[in-house]
């Protein structure tokens, strides 16, 4: 068990690709922190660092208390999960679960009783001596968590490891990660591209987005104040709406609606949550609904504003209808960016 | 695998006729022939032949260079093979890990595959020759006075050397190929399990190159065996003398430059019987240990 410190660590190819600008954040010890982001954001690059795979071109990374820039991977005291597992196939279960123990001088006595115990945790009993090509991929999957269980690492590394199971299976794993994690409170870095998985699975959420940390909080923070357009954009389905706006440095106008008061001057860009648009026969906004999408508990209305898209969440008794229709905004459920930078205001 | 099927039951018997036909006319007809004639004397000027049963065998298991040549051939091909393979295994794990420059450097290594064998004999001629060889001049310092041709040992040293040399190239691109198609989070879940390299290449890569190996291991046997008969030939410039030679070439030696095409024929036979024997022991023993991913 240990914290992770990253100071200003840093990725560059030969070709001069920076992978990872300079990136800077605290883990603390027990702590889920997952790395989210589109593909090529350089989410998996920094957990490739931290186990070692990958070089670090500046910068450093300690864990625990000690700087493990060049540290080899075996003596990171890390364990990691693969996107694709991978396991020896031609090692049975066994094996490949005692594998990272046998090279660490553990006495097979002990490691047999490891093996016997992480199995139990994870229902792979009568798995055991099946060679590891022989699995389905649920299968494989908690043999990969398996043998990163026994080694009882200081620090868990997670490389999309729910990607190449089927939607079921998966809502099951990410929930039984979560609760071994909880069980074992060894410190975990996951990443994935699933926002779903970021916001269910993680203690803090980092977003990235083209080499660039975009913003470090709660699943809760990065949620409801998105620090930029990219992550109200990124998180969330459906994402936040955005209008264009204009602050005239009292109110903030989309069209000539005026929807939040605000000091800033000049050209905005306004975030709402599909679910912070209350229809309202009274409220300002007209809105012309074209679809109706309907999720049984709830509908998602999608229409448009005076030009600009809007996707509105209402309640499954909320009658519904294409054509036009009024809504109000909760109060304090407006993000503001600014146009140009893309960056909260 | 999904199974097609032909309705009309002489269509694949057609289809495979091309085939058939050249394995009957170059493999199963000589093959028959050679059996037949094993049991014969035949007479050198063709006007001939009388039936001598077993006879021909038992004067190769009675005949003493028959024997040296059979000891020469497990040698040479056990020393062939092992080093071939050895070799180009190592020389593929270290060309793997090359990053710049690593086609340059892979197609050097390469290069030698498109040297025939003669072609790799006349170059072991030209660099072991007892009167110009330079590497006669080189071991000749270190006290070794080389004799290619006339030294059975040194003979023996240069087939070997030059036959190794030949086989490197294609071991080398099928283990490279063999190494590549190992997943890459497999060999870094390796290296996060076991901080030892020789480790990791002998509990993880080494089983995953099993099947290749295994394939090549039958390639290099049938290579030492057969297709160095042009290596021989070359270095030994037409006269073999006592020098060392292999079963495949005494054969052709006996036959055709000796005239006794009946021990020549029992020769082959023999050989046949061996070569099919080792397949089967191989299928049997060697494949059954190996995992196939």
């Amino acid at each position: 068990m240990a914290q992770v410190k990253l100071n200003a660590v840093r990725k560059t190819y030969p070709n001069g690709f920076e992978a990872v600008k300079p990136a800077s954040f605290d883990i603390a010890d027990g702590e889920f922190v997952v790395l989210v982001g589109p593909s090529g954001c350089g989410k998996s690059t920094m957990l490739r660092m931290i186990a070692g795979l990958e070089d670090i071109s500046a910068g450093e990374l300690s864990i625990g208390d000690s700087v493990v820039n060049h540290v080899d991977p075996a003596d990171r005291d890390i364990a990691m999960v693969f996107q694709n597992y991978a396991l020896y196939p031609h090692m049975t279960v066994r094996k490949n679960i005692g594998y990272g123990l046998k090279n660490r001088k553990i006495p097979s006595a002990e490691i047999d009783a490891k093996v016997a115990e992480a199995a139990n945790m994870l229902n792979l009993n009568d798995y055991l001596d099946r060679k590891a090509s022989q699995l389905s991929g649920g299968q494989r999957q908690r043999v990969a968590m398996g043998r990163a269980i026994v080694r009882d690492p200081a620090l868990f590394l997670f490389d999309e490891p729910l990607s190449n199971l089927d939607a079921k299976l998966r809502n099951q794993m990410r929930i039984e990660i979560k609760a071994l994690q909880r069980r074992l409170g060894v410190t975990a870095v996951y990443v994935t591209h699933d926002q779903v998985e970021a916001m269910t699975m993680a203690d803090r959420i980092i977003v990235m987005n083209g080499g660039v940390i975009e913003q470090i909080g709660t699943p809760s923070e990065v949620y409801h104040s998105p620090a930029s357009t990219f992550v109200a954009s990124f998180m969330g389905a459906p994402p936040m709406n955005l209008f264009d706006g204009h602050a005239n440095g009292s109110e903030v106008h989309v069209g000539s609606t005026p929807l939040h008061r605000h000091a800033h001057q000049g050209k905005v860009t306004v975030g709402i949550r599909p679910e912070d648009i209350v229809p309202d026969v009274t409220g300002p906004l007209a809105i012309h609904v074209n679809i109706i999408e309907e999720l049984g508990a709830h509908r998602l209305l999608h229409g448009h504003t005076a030009e600009q898209p809007v996707t509105i969440h209402v309640a499954k008794d909320y009658p519904a209808a294409i054509g036009p229709m009024t809504a109000s905004i909760k109060p304090d459920a407006v993000s503001l960016f600014d146009t140009a930078t893309g960056r909260r205001l | 695998m999904k199974r097609a099927g032909f309705s009309d039951r002489w269509l694949p018997v057609l289809f495979l006729l091309p085939q058939l036909t050249i394995i009957v006319i170059f493999f199963y007809w000589p093959a028959a022939h050679a059996v037949r004639s094993s049991f014969f004397l035949q007479d050198p000027f063709g006007f001939g032949e009388t039936f001598v049963g077993i006879k021909n065998y038992t004067m190769l298991l009675d005949s003493a260079s028959y024997l040296r040549a059979a000891w020469f051939t497990v040698i040479f091909v056990t020393l062939v093979t092992f080093l071939s393979l050895a070799i180009a295994l190592l020389l593929a794990v270290k060309a793997d890990k090359v990053i710049r420059g690593a086609k340059t450097y892979r197609t050097l290594l390469m290069w030698v595959y498109a040297v025939a064998p003669p072609v790799a004999g006349v170059i072991g001629l030209v660099l072991f020759d007892q009167s110009w060889g330079p590497i006669k001049d080189f071991v000749a310092q270190f006290g070794w006075d080389f004799r290619l041709g006339v030294n059975y040992f040194d003979t023996a040293f240069t087939l070997v050397v030059m036959s190794v040399w030949k086989q490197l190239p294609v071991n080398f691109i099928f283990f490279l190929s063999g190494l590549q198609s190992i997943p890459r989070s497999v060999r870094e879940a390796a290296l996060i399990d076991n901080r030892s390299a020789a480790g990791r290449f002998w509990d993880v890569t080494f089983p995953l190159l099993a099947p290749t190996g295994f394939f090549l291991l039958i390639i290099n046997i049938t290579y030492a065996l057969f297709d160095t008969f042009g290596i021989f030939d070359t270095t030994f410039k037409g006269e073999p003398g006592n020098n060392p030679m292999t079963l495949v070439y005494k054969v052709y030696l006996d036959g055709f430059r000796g005239n006794d095409l009946g021990g020549s024929s029992a020769q082959s036979v023999i050989l046949m019987v061996l070569v099919l024997a080792l397949t089967i022991f191989q299928f049997r023993m060697v494949e059954r240990r190996i995992h196939y991913t």
